[in-house]
C-alpha cells in the first residue's frame, strides 16, 4: 500500500502544493487527500512538491494527506483494450458508470483491464527459448478475429523456464516463466508502461505507404504515410471531427485510438453508439472491434485531459510494437495545449506567447515524433500515424499551437471557414494544404492501381492553382474577358471541386471512396478535360462544353458509383466520347 | 448531485486584504477549496462568497455581492464546509430567484431537502443518449437549414441592438417536438424553460416575462435573475444556479427542459474581471486562459441520460462584441456548443426578421436528425443545395458590384433573383409566424426552382423530378 509522503498546503484548481519527503520523485504518481484522488508530481524544490490533480478538487483541505505510490503514471496493457473507452487517465468508463451512475463522481478506482475475463491463449514460444524485450510469447484472441501478440516486457529478457500450455487465462493468470540473471521471473498477460516514456524500438523504416482514409482530398490529393503525422488545423464548425470520424471509420489501420480530447461529450457518444454497427470494409467486423477510445471531454478534470493524449499514444504503441498498423486521431491537440497552459498559469510559470508555457513546442514536438514507421524490438514492423486536429482561436493559423505544430507534422490539411460556409465538405482548402509524403507514396500507387498517380495529381493541382489565378481574373472583370482555353480550365476545376474534393460524409455510397474509384473519377475528369480543350481550341464555345449532359453525370458519379461498380465510370466515359464526339466532328473543319 | 445540509463552520476575523471583489481571509484551518463562505460586514449584514485558492493559513475568497462596505477590521468570515448548494424542486417552477437562487418574487423559500452543488457533476459519455429528436420551431432558417435537437445547445450569437431576445422568445412559444408536430412543447407537465439573465436589463427580463405570460408558460418557467445593475461576480453562479435547477428537472424529473442564458458575454465579463484582479496570466483579450473550460462546464451540460425520460436543451444568447465573432467569448463558445445561429447587422438593416445570417450559421446535430422517417427524405440535400446556392449568390453579388449587375451572365442573374427572394421569403418571417417544415421545404423548392436544373447538384435528380416547379425544361 502507499505511504504518507506530505501534507497539502495549497489548492488552486487541479493544482495542489504539498510539503514532506524528500523521497518523492519527478513525475510520481500520488494519491491526494483522503479520497485517494490520482495526481502526479510535476514539481520538486526543497520538500515542497507540486502535484496536478486528476480529479477535481472542491472540497479539499490544507494539511490533507498525501500518499506516495513510488511509480510513474502509466497505463496498462494487454487483451481487452480493444473496445473500451477509458478517460484521460485510463479508467474504464462503463465501470464508473455501473458504479457511480450518469455522472462521473471522484475517487472511482477500477482496473483498466478486467482481471475475471479469460482470453483465448496459445504458446509461442518454448522453454529453453532466449527471449529479449518485445518478444512475442504468446497470442491471445483479443476478439473472434483479432490476434493480441503477447510481448515480454521491453526492458527485459532472459531464459524460458515454463510455458502455459494453450488454453483460457485471465490477465493476472501466469503464461511464462523466464530466468533473468539469478532471479526467476514470471509473466502474464498484463503489462505497465509510463505514459510519458516512448515505447523503444530498434529503427525507424522509410514512410511509404499511404494511410489510405478513403476521403479523395487526403488519398488523391495530400496523402499521410503510415507513421506519419498530420496535422488539421480550422476554426469551429469547419470540419475537424468529422473528418476524424471519418478516418477512423475507413482508414485501413489494423488499430484506431481515438482521444477525444477536451471535445464534446455527445460525440464520444456518437462513436459508442455508431462504431458497433458499422462494418470495417476490410475485415468485414464491427469497426468497434479495432478501436480504443480515450474521452476526456471538455467537461472533465483538466489535468487529465493533459494525460489523455500520452494515455493514447501510449497504447497506440503498444499495439505497433505487435507488428501492427495504429492510426490515432487526437480531437484537439489545442485543448490538450489549454491544459497545459492552464496548469502552468496555476503555477504561475512565466508564460511565453500567449499565455503559453515556455516548454510548448517541446511537449508537441515530443508527441508528434512518437509516430513511425518502424523495425520492432522483436523483428516485426508496425506504424502509429497521428493525425491532430488544432483548434486556432478565431481561426487564425498564426497563433502558437498552430505554428508549432506546422514544425513537426509533414502533412497540413488546412480547413477553411468559407468552404464550411458554402457546404463544400470537407472544407480542407487545397491551396493552403500540403503533403510532403506526395513523393514518397508515388510509386505505392503505380503498384497498387497501375495507373501514374502523381503525373494525374500533379495535372490536378496545377489546373486547381490555375482556376485560383483565373478566378482573381474573374472577380475583377467577370469571366466573359477570358479566352475559351481559360474558361474550360474553370469548366474542368468545378468538376474537381464537386466530383472529385467533395465528399459527402453521411451519405453511403460518397462516405468511403476505393483508391480504385479515386484514380477512375481522376482520370476521367482530366479525359473530359482533354478533349474539351481539344474541341475548345478548335473554336467551339465553352457553352456547349458547359451544357453538355455528362458534366452533371460526372459531378454526380461520387454518390452514383459505388465502389463496387466502377464499370460505371466506364460508360460515363462512353457518354464523354459520344457527346464530345459530336462536337469534335463540327469543329474539326 | 449529491445531498448536502448546511453545517455550521468555523468563524475567522482575520480580514487581511480587500481588493475589488476578492478578499484575503487569514487564520482560517482546514478550510477547503470551493468552499462557501458567509461575510458579516461591520453592521452585521450577511453576504455570501466561494474560496478560490487556499493555503496554510490564508484563504482567498470571491465575494458574490462584491466588497463594498467591507472594511478590513470589521468583517467576519464563517466558513461553511461545503460547496454552493441550491435547493431543487418541482415547485420551483412558476417563481423568480435571484442569481444566487434565492428567491425574489416575495414567496417562501422552496420547501424542499433537496440540495444540488451549482457546479453539476459531469455526464459520463457513456450515459448519455445521443440527440436524434428534432424540435419544430415554425422558423425557416432553423428547422429548415439549421435543425435543433431535443438535448442540443444552440447559441443565438447577435449584436447589441438586434431581435436576439424576440428571436429566443418566439423559439420558445413555438416550440412543437417534430414528432408530435401539433401539440406545443411548451404545455403539459413534463415540459419546463429555465431562464436565466446575467447582467441584461430589467426590460429584457421583463419582456420574457411577458412573453411567457402570453403563451401561457409562466407556470412551468423558472427565472433567475441577476440585471445589469445586480453584483457581476453573482454572475459566475446565476448560470450554474439554473443549470442546476434544469438537471433536476431533466434527469430525476423525467421532463424536456429548455433553458435561455442571456447574456453570455456579460458572464464572460464577469469572468475576466475576476480573473484580472488575482493577476492572472490572461491568454486573448484578457479572459483567463481557462475560459474554454469554464464556459464547458456549463455548456455541456445540455444533452438526454439514458436512465431519464427527459432532456435538457440549451439556448445561450450572446452580444458578440463589435459583432465580431472571432472574439473569444463567441469563439470558445462555436468551439463548444453544436453549432449556432448568427444574426447580422446588414439583414436587420434591410428589415428582415429574423435576421439569421445563414451562412456562418450550424447546427451540428441536424444530420441527425432530419431525413427519411423525421422530417422529409430530401430535406438534407435541400439544404445542402440552398446553402451552396446562397454562397454562390455571395459571389455573384460581389461580381455585380464590380462589373455592374447587365454584364453578369444569364446564370448569375438567376442567382442575383435567387439571393433575394431567399432572403425575403425564406429567412423572413413575421414574429408570429409559425411555419411547418412541410411549409419550409417548399419555399424553399420554390425559391431553388429560380435556377437552372443544371445547377442543382447537391439534390439528386428524382428530387428535381418530383419538387423542381421551374420552367427549366432541359434533360
Ligand atoms: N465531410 C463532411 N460531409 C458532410 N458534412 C460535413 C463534413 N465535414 C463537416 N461537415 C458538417 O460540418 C459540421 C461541423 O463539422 P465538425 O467536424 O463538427 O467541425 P469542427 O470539429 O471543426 O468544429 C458537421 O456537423 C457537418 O454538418
Ligand atoms: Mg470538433
Amino acid at each position: 500500500m502507499s505511504e504518507e509522503v506530505g501534507k497539502i498546503t495549497w489548492i488552486s484548481g487541479p493544482v495542489v502544493r504539498a510539503r514532506g519527503s524528500r523521497h518523492v520523485g519527478m513525475l510520481e504518481l500520488v494519491e491526494v487527500g483522503e479520497d485517494h484522488l490520482v495526481g502526479e508530481v510535476i514539481g520538486l524544490k526543497g520538500d515542497q512538491m507540486t502535484i496536478q490533480v486528476y480529479e477535481e478538487t472542491a472540497g479539499m483541505q490544507t494539511g490533507a494527506p498525501i500518499y506516495g505510490t513510488g511509480l510513474p503514471l502509466s497505463v496498462e496493457l494487454g487483451p481487452g483494450l480493444i473496445q473500451s473507452i477509458y478517460d484521460g487517465v485510463q479508467r474504464p468508463l462503463p465501470l464508473i458508470e455501473e458504479a457511480m451512475g450518469s455522472f462521473i463522481n471522484r475517487g472511482a478506482r477500477f482496473d483498466p483491464i478486467s482481471r475475471e475475463k479469460k482470453w483465448k491463449y496459445t504458446p509461442k514460444v518454448k522453454v529453453g527459448d532466449e527471449v529479449t524485450g518485445g518478444a512475442i510469447l504468446g497470442v491471445a484472441m483479443e476478439t473472434d478475429t483479432f490476434e493480441h501478440r503477447v510481448m515480454l516486457n521491453p526492458d527485459d529478457s532472459g531464459t524460458i523456464t515454463w510455458v502455459a500450455e494453450a488454453g483460457e487465462y485471465t490477465v493476472n493468470d501466469p503464461i511464462a516463466k523466464l530466468k533473468m540473471g539469478k532471479e526467476e521471473k514470471t509473466v502474464t498477460m498484463l503489462q505497465r508502461w509510463p505514459v510519458r516514456r516512448a515505447r523503444p524500438f530498434v529503427n525507424r523504416r522509410g514512410a511509404n505507404i499511404p494511410l489510405i482514409t478513403g476521403q479523395r482530398i487526403l488519398d488523391t490529393f495530400f496523402p499521410v504515410a503510415k507513421g506519419g503525422a498530420a496535422g488539421i488545423p480550422g476554426p469551429f464548425g469547419s470540419g475537424k471531427t468529422v473528418t476524424q470520424h471519418s478516418i477512423a471509420k475507413w482508414a485501413d489501420a489494423e488499430v484506431i485510438v481515438y482521444i477525444g480530447c477536451g471535445e464534446r461529450g455527445n460525440e464520444m457518444t456518437e462513436v459508442l453508439q455508431e462504431f458497433p454497427h458499422l462494418i470495417d470494409p476490410r475485415s468485414g467486423r464491427p469497426l468497434m472491434e479495432r478501436t480504443v477510445l480515450i474521452a476526456n471531454t471538455s467537461n472533465m478534470p483538466v489535468a487529465a485531459r493533459e494525460a489523455s493524449i500520452y494515455t493514447g499514444i501510449t497504447i497506440a504503441e503498444y499495439y505497433r510494437d505487435m507488428g501492427y498498423h495504429v492510426a490515432l486521431m487526437a480531437d484537439s491537440t489545442s485543448r490538450w495545449a489549454e491544459a497545459l497552459r492552464e496548469v502552468s498559469g496555476r503555477l504561475e510559470e512565466m508564460p511565453a506567447e500567449e499565455g503559453y508555457p515556455a516548454y510548448l513546442a517541446g511537449r508537441l514536438a515530443e508527441f508528434y515524433e512518437r509516430a513511425g514507421y518502424v523495425n520492432n524490438l522483436n523483428g516485426s514492423q508496425g506504424s502509429v500515424s497521428i493525425v491532430g486536429a488544432v483548434s486556432p482561436p478565431g481561426g487564425d493559423f498564426s497563433e502558437p499551437v498552430t505554428q508549432h505544430t506546422k514544425r513537426f507534422i509533414r502533412c497540413f490539411w488546412a480547413l477553411d471557414k468559407s468552404l464550411a460556409s458554402a457546404r463544400h465538405f470537407p472544407a480542407i482548402n487545397w491551396l493552403d494544404s500540403y503533403s510532403e509524403y506526395v513523393g514518397d507514396v508515388a510509386d505505392w500507387w503505380q503498384e497498387k492501381v497501375g495507373k501514374d498517380w502523381l503525373g494525374m495529381r500533379n495535372r490536378a493541382m496545377e489546373l486547381l492553382s490555375e482556376e485560383s489565378r483565373l478566378s482573381q481574373i474573374v472577380k475583377l472583370v467577370g469571366p466573359d474577358a477570358l479566352p475559351f482555353t481559360e474558361r474550360m480550365v474553370l469548366e474542368t476545376t468545378r468538376l474537381i471541386r464537386e466530383g472529385i474534393l467533395q465528399q459527402n460524409a453521411t451519405e453511403a455510397v460518397d462516405a468511403y471512396s476505393s483508391i480504385e474509384k479515386q484514380i477512375g473519377l481522376l482520370e476521367l475528369v482530366l479525359y473530359f478535360h482533354d478533349r474539351g480543350m481539344a474541341i475548345v481550341k478548335r473554336g467551339a464555345p465553352i457553352s456547349l462544353i458547359h451544357d453538355l449532359p455528362v458534366v452533371d453525370a460526372i459531378i454526380r458519379a461520387k454518390s452514383t458509383v459505388p465502389n463496387e461498380e466502377l464499370s460505371k465510370l466506364d460508360d460515363i466515359r462512353k457518354q464523354v466520347d459520344e457527346q464530345m464526339g459530336q462536337l469534335d466532328a463540327e469543329y474539326r473543319s | 448531485m449529491s445531498d448536502v445540509t448546511v453545517r455550521g463552520g468555523q468563524e475567522v476575523h482575520g480580514v487581511g486584504r480587500i481588493e475589488g471583489p476578492i478578499m484575503i481571509v487569514e487564520g482560517g484551518t482546514g478550510v477547503s477549496y470551493d468552499e462557501v463562505v458567509e461575510i458579516k460586514d461591520a453592521r452585521g449584514k450577511l453576504r455570501r462568497g466561494r474560496v478560490l485558492e487556499v493555503g496554510e493559513g490564508f484563504a482567498v475568497v470571491q465575494v458574490f455581492a462584491g466588497s463594498t462596505g467591507l472594511s478590513i477590521d470589521g468583517t467576519s468570515v464563517r466558513f461553511l464546509g461545503t460547496t454552493l448548494h441550491i435547493p431543487v424542486a418541482e415547485e420551483m417552477l412558476g417563481r423568480i430567484f435571484d442569481g444566487l437562487g434565492t428567491p425574489i418574487d416575495g414567496g417562501p423559500e422552496p420547501l424542499t431537502d433537496r440540495y444540488a452543488d451549482v457546479n453539476g457533476q459531469p455526464i459520463n459519455p457513456t450515459a448519455r443518449i445521443y440527440p436524434r429528436d428534432y424540435i419544430q420551431t415554425g422558423i425557416s432558417t432553423i428547422d429548415g437549414v439549421n435543425t435543433l435537437l431535443r438535448g442540443q445547445k444552440l447559441p443565438l450569437f447577435s449584436g447589441a441592438g438586434m431581435p436576439h431576445d424576440q428571436l429566443a422568445a418566439q423559439i420558445v412559444r413555438q416550440a412543437t417536438l417534430g414528432k408530435e408536430a401539433g401539440a406545443p412543447a411548451t404545455e403539459g407537465e413534463e415540459f419546463a424553460i429555465v431562464f436565466a439573465a446575467m447582467g441584461v436589463k430589467n426590460d429584457v427580463a421583463d419582456y420574457f416575462r411577458r412573453s411567457f405570460t402570453e403563451s401561457g408558460a409562466l407556470t412551468r418557467v423558472a427565472m433567475f435573475l441577476n440585471l445589469a445593475d445586480d453584483p457581476p461576480v453573482e454572475r459566475i453562479v446565476t448560470p450554474r444556479a439554473a443549470l442546476t435547477l434544469a438537471e433536476y428537472l431533466a434527469y430525476e424529473r423525467d421532463m424536456h427542459v429548455l433553458v435561455v442564458l442571456t447574456d453570455m458575454t456579460n458572464y464572460g465579463e464577469a469572468l475576466r474581471q475576476i480573473s484580472n484582479v488575482r493577476g492572472e496570466v490572461p491568454s486573448r483579450k484578457g479572459y483567463p486562459g481557462y475560459l474554454y473550460s469554464d464556459l464547458a462546464s456549463m455548456y455541456e451540460r445540455t444533452g438526454r441520460i439514458r436512465t431519464s425520460k427527459g432532456s435538457i436543451t440549451q439556448i445561450p444568447i450572446l452580444t458578440m462584441p463589435n459583432d465580431d465573432i472571432t472574439h473569444p467569448m463567441p469563439d470558445l463558445t462555436g468551439y463548444i456548443t453544436e453549432g449556432q445561429i448568427v444574426l447580422g447587422r446588414e439583414l436587420n438593416f434591410a428589415g428582415i426578421y429574423p435576421p439569421v445570417t445563414v451562412l456562418p450559421s450550424l447546427s451540428r446535430l441536424m444530420k441527425d436528425g432530419i431525413g427519411k422517417g423525421r422530417t422529409r427524405d430530401d430535406h438534407p440535400r435541400w439544404g445542402a443545395q440552398l446553402y451552396a446556392a446562397y454562397a454562390r449568390t455571395q459571389d455573384v453579388r460581389a461580381l455585380a458590384s464590380v462589373i455592374g449587375e447587365e454584364e453578369l451572365s444569364e446564370v448569375d442573374q438567376k442567382y442575383l433573383k435567387f439571393g433575394r427572394a431567399f432572403e425575403r421569403e425564406f429567412v423572413n418571417q413575421s414574429f408570429t409566424e409559425n411555419r411547418s417544415i412541410e411549409r419550409t421545404l417548399e419555399i424553399g423548392w420554390k425559391l431553388l426552382s429560380i435556377l437552372p436544373k443544371k445547377e442543382l447538384t447537391r439534390v439528386n435528380l428524382d428530387e428535381i423530378e418530383k419538387y423542381y416547379q421551374g420552367d427549366d425544361a432541359t434533360n
